[in-house]
């Protein structure tokens, strides 16, 4: 078929083309699988792997270093003791929530355009998931009795507290963490079953063999299939957005003034798929550069996901402005205090640099001008994670520092052993990235398939 | 006499192809039939009769079954096993109880869909008859296939294998056990 005729069929099934025309079953499929399957390793994969596996190293000196001598490395003093710890968790987590948005409600949505990028998101969402769930565990002071939150019994006859925020914590982000990896891999059996056929080498066959689980893409098992993704994708829509509320619990439940609010539940949320699409947009715009996606990943991705940053942010700006009312409109001394505080006290720089980062820089985005420049979104994207991260700083150390009584206020520096776990984490996180991007597709194959115009049964059929 | 087949299986270009032959193997009468697909295709489910499957329902067993016992867990704990008054709340403090037994109630759910999911298809599959036909390894990359097996009471080897080639597919080939 000429793509011109390929080109009219897509226009009369109405359909808008999601990636570039010219595409075959055979070509996406060989075009993704040979980024798995080829024998030699691209350069351009060593270089960022390694700079990852040093700061991987980083994170374990760090790491062992705290089981040696206890949390007391770290910058936390009274009254200041979540620190750097806390927020690189909330940064994390929120982080992953854009996987599991893209992956279960934009499928809800019938979004097909997420089809090209919802491999990869959720595979972002798993190692944001296990960066973030390390740190609470670590700040335990004895993480080795991380168990101890868990309900089972026990020679010492206690057990969790089921009234407090934190515990619902564990089973929140213990679910979210294996709901996304079932989530995920389910969503790869076909995709290794297409490993599988198609490896030349007998050890990469025999794995992807033995991961496919004897997938063969018959009729009936991909009808259960499609049910079990739409039952996943409904099941994972409510588990994301009662993760961050929970979290978000952890803080407004307490009574610290500048937490003990009921706009944090929605804030939080906004906030989380903000940075978590600006995660995505680091990680695909230099993705598809490297390995040639562009026609897969195309600009109307690109777009779409600006233009999601665009509307949480403008949530999140939302919530910064009614933090500041109803702080105001309160009339209460110490809830006016801690927001003037913020914005006038010894921390005020990090407070209009967050508001720079998220609030007045990311406005660029509702010119098409800036939204169809690779570089410049990317540039955003940094700055808006900077900004996500600043705001979970601001929310933690700027409250903590100085509540009730001036007897007890403190200020708050990280120490170079803060610097080294959280630049560790990110090293992890990257190190996982790399690894997963060169042994399974990144690309969701049989999702794109879905996507060519030659998938629609066109005639004959309908009766 | 030859030795038993496993079925015969005709291969199609594109889905168009298939979804019709499906079409035409079901109105001859055959039913043992699968079809085998890079992507799931609706219109051959509908011609092969595939509408409904048991998946909802396994799921919704293990969400209810999920949501009990994260909230009995947490009665037992809180009330009878390990009961703490801490400023004269009640023991059974149920509005706090909510947030566990739902993260648990998805957490069973989910639980349910994937292994339902692979016990409804039977998988892990270590061997599967079809894969014997070399040409069979296409049906993960870009081709279409239509197995008639061979315990189909209309089943005969000569006659189904010429009905097949009827369809106008690209080629019939015997699928061995």
């Amino acid at each position: 078929m000429s793509e011109d005729q390929r080109d009219s069929r897509s226009i009369q099934s109405g359909r808008p083309t999601v990636i570039a025309p010219g595409h075959t079953f055979a070509t996406v499929t060989d075009k993704i699988s040979s980024i798995v399957l080829t024998r030699r390793t691209p350069l351009f994969w060593f270089v960022p792997f390694l700079i990852a596996s040093g700061l991987l190293m980083v994170f374990l000196g760090a790491v062992g270093y705290l089981f040696v001598r206890g949390v007391g490395i770290w910058g936390i003093r009274v009254p200041v003791m979540w620190g750097w710890a806390i927020t690189n968790f909330v940064w994390w987590i929120g982080i992953g929530h854009a996987g599991t948005l893209i992956s279960a409600i934009l499928l809800l949505l019938r979004q097909s355009w997420r089809n090209s990028i919802n491999r990869f998101a959720e595979a972002m969402t798993l190692f944001a998931v296990a960066c973030a769930g390390m740190f609470p565990v670590l700040h335990l002071g004895r993480p080795w009795l991380f168990y101890w939150l868990f309900p089972y019994p026990n020679t010492m006859n206690i057990q969790p507290q089921f009234r407090s925020p934190l515990v619902w914590d564990v089973f929140a982000v213990s679910t979210y963490a294996t709901v996304s990896a079932m989530f995920w891999f389910v969503g790869l059996i076909p995709d290794l079953a297409t490993l599988r056929d198609r490896a030349r080498n007998r050890w990469a066959k025999a794995t992807y063999g033995i991961l496919a689980m004897g997938w063969r893409g018959a009729a009936s098992h991909w009808q259960k299939y499609e049910t079990a993704s739409l039952l996943l994708a409904g099941l994972a829509t409510p588990l994301v957005l009662s993760v961050h509320t929970v979290v978000s619990f952890d803080f407004t439940v307490a009574i610290v003034p500048g937490w003990h609010s009921t706009i944090f539940p929605p804030y939080f949320v906004a906030g989380a798929i903000y940075s978590g699409f600006a995660m995505v947009m680091v990680l695909a715009i230099p993705l598809r550069t490297m390995y040639g996606l562009q026609d897969l990943i195309t600009m109307r991705h690109l777009d779409n996901m600006a233009k999601v940053m665009l509307a949480t942010g403008e949530i999140v700006a939302y919530s910064y402005f009614f933090e500041a009312f109803i702080a105001w409109y309160s009339g209460k001394p110490f809830e006016m205090y801690a927001i003037w505080n913020r914005m006038t006290g010894p921390y005020a720089p990090t407070y209009w640099l967050l508001i720079f980062c998220n609030l007045v820089f990311p406005q660029l985005l509702w010119l098409k001008k800036f939204r169809t420049n690779t570089l410049w979104l990317f540039i955003t994207s940094l700055d808006v994670l900077l900004g996500m991260w600043l705001e979970r700083y601001v929310i933690i150390v700027v409250s903590l520092h100085r509540d009730f009584l001036p007897s007890s206020w403190g200020m708050y520096e990280p120490t170079i052993w803060d610097i080294a776990t959280f630049a560790g984490t990110i090293g992890l996180f990257l190190f996982l990235f790399f690894l997963f991007i060169r042994s399974l597709p990144m690309i969701s194959i049989f999702e794109v398939r879905t996507l060519l115009p030659q998938a629609e049964v066109t005639e004959g059929v309908e009766k | 006499m030859r030795t038993p087949i496993f079925g015969l299986m005709a291969e199609f270009e594109n889905p168009t192809a298939l979804a019709a032959a499906a079409r035409q193997v079901r109105e001859q009468g055959y039913r043992k039939v699968e079809a085998y697909s890079p992507f799931a295709i609706e219109e051959v489910n509908e011609a092969l009769g595939l509408h409904h499957n048991r998946l909802p329902l396994i799921v919704l067993c293990g969400g209810i079954l999920g949501g009990l016992t994260g909230y009995l867990m947490q009665y037992y704990i809180a009330v009878i096993n390990f009961p703490i008054n801490i400023g004269g709340r009640p023991l059974h403090s149920w509005p706090s109880f909510i947030i566990i037994t739902f993260e648990l109630t998805i957490l069973f759910a989910a639980l349910a869909t994937v292994l339902g999911l692979l016990g409804l298809c039977g998988l892990p599959m270590p061997y599967h008859p079809v894969f014997n036909v070399p040409r069979f390894a296409l049906a993960s990359r870009d081709r279409f296939f239509l197995c008639i097996e061979a315990r189909d009471p209309l089943f005969d080897r000569h006659d189904t294998a010429e009905f097949l080639s009827s369809l106008q597919p690209r080629e019939v080939s015997e699928v061995a056990h």
